[in-house]
C-alpha cells in the first residue's frame, strides 16, 4: 500500500484543540474501514501494526488488507468480521488532535455505540450507497440527535461499488436531509466516499467532480466547535473536598471539580444548592496556582468566602441562574440492560452529576419507533435498545438542567441495584 | 461586536482536566483506592496527575508495585525516592516470594510477566483494594482500545471484553459487590506523544534509562535486549556497546532498549513523533506471542 499525501506534522503541538467524534450506522456499512483508512492517510499507522493488519487479513484469504482490522481489536471481532465494542483511536494533524470512538453498527450493541457517542463533538453517520438508509442507518441517526452530538456528517460510502453515480448520492442525500429534519439535527454535512479506496477522505477525490463540498479530513480539521460549549451558565458540580489534614497548610477547604459550564471567576456572587446559601468566589485554585477564571473543561478546586457546608453532590452556581432543584423529572430514556426491561415502579440507583440518589419510574409516556418517530402510547415497557419518554421520582432532589441545554447537567445513568450494570442513559427534558 | 475571549484550552490541558477529573470520582466512591506504580514513564504522570487532583493535600492513597524481582536498578531508586519525597505509603507485591511460597510457579522460560496476575490478585485481595488506578493508554495495544475508563472486574479481577458496562458522558460507574473491583484508567486517552509532551511541560524527573546512554546490549529478533544477570549471552550471541533509551518500562528480562540519541526531552518527544513503530512493538518481548495476547491476559486480570 502506499501512504498518502498528508505530513503528520510532530504530531502535538501543544496548543491544538480537541475533538471528539464517533462513527455510526449500520452493520457493515464502513465505519472501521474509514476509521482505519483515516489513520492510514494521516501516517498513524505504524509500521508493525500494518503487518499485523496485514498478516492478519492475508491468513483470512482477504483479496486486500482489511484495514477494519486496525480497529477491531477483539478476538470475536475478528473472527466474525464485526464491531461489538468500542473502540478509541487517536491522531492528530498539525491544526487538531481528533479521539475517535469507532462504534458497532449491530443492533444488539446500540449501548456501546451510545457510550461512544456521548461524549463525541461530531458524528460521522455512514450509509452504504447501494443500500441507502437503513433502520438502523435511521436509529444512530436518532441517537445521535437524542444525545445532542453538536455535528452530523452523512459518510454516503462504498461510492465505488455504484460507479460514482450522482444520482444514488443525491436520492440517499435527500432522504436523509428530510429525516434529519424530523429531528432538529444541528449542523449536517454530507459526503460521498470510498473507504475502502480512500476517495474523498484525506483529500478531495476526482472520481466525484460533481462533489463540491471538502474532503472528510479538511471538514473534521475545520469544523468549528468553539461556541458548542455553554459559556453561559455557571454549573460547578462539586465532587470532592479538599481539606489537609496538615501542619504546614492549615484552615484549607476547596472544593473541587470540573466545570460544567459557564465561566466563574474571584469575586463572582455564587449560590450553592440545594441549600441555597450565597457567598462568593475566594479564588479558584490549582496545583500550578490560583487562576482568574475556570471555564469548561477545567477541573479547579473552588474556596468561597464563607463557611457554608457543602458537600460532593451539590452544586455551585450564581443567584440569578440557578439549575432546577427538582424530584420530578421527565425524561428520553434509552434502555440498555437485557436481562429486564424498564417498568412503571421499578427502583434503581441514579448518578447524575456528582449526586446519586434513588429513583422510582412513575410513568411511561411513550415509547418511540425510531423508524418512523411515531409514539406509542400504549406501550407498557422498554425492552433492551427501545427508547421512550418516562417519568421519574428520585429520593433527593436533583440539580438539573434541560439535556438540550447543557450535556452535563441533563444527563443521567440509572444503575440496576441488585447487578450494579448500567442498564439506563437520561437525558432531561424537564425538571420540576 | 466587541471581542469575545476564546476561552480555550490546549489538548493536554483538556487530557490532564479529565484525569484529574476521574482520579477525584475514584476517592470520593471508594473506601480503598490504589495507585498501580511501576517506576515506568506512565506510572510517573499518573502520578503527577494525583499530586495535583489532591493538592494541597497529600495524595490520600497508597501506591503499589508489583515487584517481578527483575528490575533495573534506577528505577527501583527513583521510585523509592519518589514516594519518600510526597510521603506515601509503599506496598510492594513481589513475585519471588510469590514463588518461594508456592502462590505462583516460575515459568520454565524464566519470564514474569504472566505470572505477576496471580500476585496482584492476592495483593488485592490482602488488601481489600477496590479501586486500583493504572497507567494503561488505549493508544497502546488494540485490546487495551476497547477497555473502558473504569473497568469492572470480577472476584477473580477478570475482564469480560463482551459484557463490559456501558459508559456515558463523565458519569462512571463504579458499584460493585465486596470482591470485585475496579481498574481505573485516567490515563485512557493519552497517546505516548501525549505523555512526554507532559513530561516535558511539567518538567517531570524520569527514570535515567529513559534517555540515551551507553549500554552493552545483544540484538534477538530486532530488538536490542541489554546484557545483565536476567538477560545472558546464548551461544553464539555477542554482545555490543550501543547508545540506546528505554521507550517502556517493564520487566527487565522481557524489556528492550532501542537505539537512540535522544539525551533531552526534547530530542525525545522529536523521536516519538517521527518514529514508525509502537512502543509495545519496538521493546516487549511478551506480545510477540500471539495476536491476542494482551486480551488474554488482561481476561486473567491483568491490566
Ligand atoms: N467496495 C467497498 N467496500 C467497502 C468500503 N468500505 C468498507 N467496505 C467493506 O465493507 C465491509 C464491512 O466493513 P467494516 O468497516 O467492517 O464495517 P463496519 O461498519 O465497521 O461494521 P460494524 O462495525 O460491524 O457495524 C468490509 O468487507 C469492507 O472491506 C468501500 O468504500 N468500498
Ligand atoms: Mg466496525
Amino acid at each position: 500500500m502506499s501512504q498518502a499525501v498528508l505530513e503528520p506534522d510532530a504530531a502535538a503541538a501543544r496548543g491544538m484543540d480537541l475533538l471528539r467524534f464517533a462513527t455510526a450506522g449500520s452493520v457493515d456499512d464502513g465505519k472501521s474501514t474509514l476509521i482505519g483508512r483515516l489513520l492510514f492517510d494521516t501516517k498513524t499507522i505504524f509500521e508493525d501494526q500494518l503487518e499485523a493488519v496485514e498478516t492478519a487479513s492475508a491468513s483470512r484469504g482477504d483479496e486486500y488488507t482489511n484495514l477494519a482490522l486496525l480497529t477491531d481489536g477483539l478476538r470475536a471481532e475478528r473472527e466474525q468480521g464485526i464491531t461489538i465494542d468500542v473502540a478509541y483511536r487517536y491522531f492528530a494533524t498539525p491544526r487538531r488532535k481528533f479521539i475517535i470512538a469507532d462504534t458497532p453498527g449491530h443492533i444488539q450493541y446500540t449501548r456501546n455505540m451510545v457510550t461512544g457517542a456521548s461524549t463525541a463533538d461530531l458524528a460521522l453517520i455512514l450509509v452504504d450507497a447501494r443500500k441507502g438508509l437503513v433502520e438502523q442507518s435511521r436509529r444512530h441517526a436518532f441517537l445521535t440527535s437524542l444525545l445532542r452530538v453538536p455535528h452530523l456528517v452523512l459518510c454516503i460510502n462504498k461510492m465505488d461499488l455504484v460507479d460514482w453515480d450522482k444520482a444514488v448520492y443525491d436520492k440517499i442525500a435527500d432522504e436523509f436531509t428530510s429525516f434529519a429534519a424530523k429531528l432538529d439535527a444541528p449542523d449536517l454535512t454530507i459526503i460521498p466516499i470510498s473507504a475502502l479506496n480512500g476517495d474523498n477522505i484525506a483529500s478531495r477525490s476526482d472520481k466525484s467532480p460533481w462533489y463540491e463540498g471538502p474532503s472528510l479530513l479538511h471538514h473534521l480539521e475545520h469544523v468549528h466547535i468553539a461556541s458548542d460549549r455553554n459559556l453561559v451558565d455557571v454549573r460547578f458540580p462539586v465532587q470532592y473536598v479538599i481539606r489537609p489534614q496538615s501542619t504546614t497548610v492549615t484552615d484549607y477547604r476547596g472544593y473541587a471539580g470540573q466545570v460544567a459550564s459557564g465561566i466563574l471567576k474571584p469575586g463572582d456572587d455564587v449560590m450553592v444548592l440545594p441549600s441555597g446559601l450565597t457567598s462568593k468566589i475566594a479564588s479558584i485554585d490549582t496545583a500550578d496556582g490560583p487562576v482568574e477564571e475556570a471555564f469548561p473543561p477545567m477541573s479547579v478546586t473552588v474556596r468561597l468566602t464563607d463557611e457554608i457546608d457543602i458537600s460532593r453532590g451539590d452544586m455551585i452556581c450564581r443567584p440569578n441562574n440557578a439549575p432546577a432543584v427538582a424530584q420530578d423529572i421527565e425524561a428520553m430514556i434509552c434502555w440498555m440492560d437485557e436481562t429486564a426491561p424498564l417498568r412503571v415502579g421499578g427502583k434503581y440507583t441514579i448518578k447524575h452529576t456528582t449526586r446519586t440518589a434513588r429513583t422510582v419510574v412513575r410513568g411511561l409516556q411513550y415509547r418511540l419507533d425510531v423508524n418512523t418517530l411515531h409514539r406509542d402510547e400504549s406501550a407498557g415497557e422498554l425492552g433492551l435498545n427501545e427508547i421512550g419518554r418516562v417519568k421519574l421520582r428520585t429520593t433527593v432532589p436533583l440539580l438539573a438542567d434541560e439535556y438540550r441545554r447543557n450535556r452535563t447537567t441533563g444527563g443521567f445513568i440509572l444503575v440496576d441495584e441488585s447487578t450494579n450494570r448500567t442498564v439506563g442513559a437520561g437525558m432531561i427534558i424537564e425538571a420540576r | 461586536m466587541s471581542q469575545t475571549k476564546p476561552y480555550r484550552v490546549s489538548h493536554l490541558d483538556a487530557l490532564e482536566a479529565e484525569s484529574i477529573f476521574v482520579m477525584r470520582e475514584v476517592m470520593a466512591e471508594f473506601e480503598r483506592p490504589v495507585l498501580l506504580f511501576s517506576g515506568g514513564k506512565d506510572s510517573i504522570v499518573m502520578l503527577r496527575l494525583a499530586e495535583k487532583a489532591f493538592a494541597p493535600a497529600r495524595i490520600p492513597f497508597p501506591v503499589m508495585h508489583i515487584d517481578t524481582g527483575h528490575n533495573f536498578p534506577e528505577v527501583l531508586e527513583y521510585r523509592d525516592r519518589r514516594v519518600a519525597t510526597l510521603g506515601l505509603n509503599l506496598v510492594i507485591a513481589s513475585v519471588q516470594e510469590a514463588i518461594d511460597t508456592g502462590l505462583v510457579r516460575e515459568l520454565p522460560d524464566g519470564t514474569r510477566n504472566r505470572i505477576q496476575t496471580p500476585v496482584l490478585l492476592a495483593a488485592v485481595e490482602k488488601y481489600r483494594f477496590d479501586a486500583l488506578f493504572g497507567g494503561a493508554r488505549r493508544d497502546e495495544e488494540k485490546a487495551r482500545a476497547k477497555e473502558r475508563m473504569f473497568s469492572f472486574r470480577d472476584e477473580f479481577g477478570q475482564w469480560d471484553p463482551k459484557n463490559q458496562r456501558p459508559e456515558l458522558w463523565s458519569l462512571y460507574n463504579g458499584r460493585h459487590h465486596p470482591g470485585e473491583s475496579i481498574r481505573v484508567f485516567p490515563l485512557s486517552n493519552w497517546t505516548e506523544l501525549d505523555v512526554w509532551h507532559y513530561i516535558a511541560k511539567e518538567k517531570i524527573e524520569l527514570p535515567s534509562i529513559y534517555y540515551a546512554h551507553e549500554r552493552e546490549v545483544v540484538e534477538r529478533s530486532g530488538m536490542f535486549y541489554a546484557v545483565n544477570e536476567f538477560i545472558k549471552l546464548r551461544d553464539g550471541e555477542t554482545s555490543e556497546v550501543r547508545q540506546v533509551r528505554y521507550r517502556t518500562v517493564g520487566d527487565a528480562s522481557q524489556t528492550a532498549a532501542v537505539l537512540s540519541d535522544a539525551d533531552t526531552v526534547d530530542k525525545v518527544i522529536d523521536e516519538v513523533a517521527a518514529t514508525r513503530i509502537t512502543e509495545r512493538g519496538a521493546t516487549r518481548g511478551d506480545d510477540r506471542v500471539s495476536e491476542a495476547a494482551m486480551e488474554d491476559r488482561k481476561r486473567e486480570g491483568y491490566f
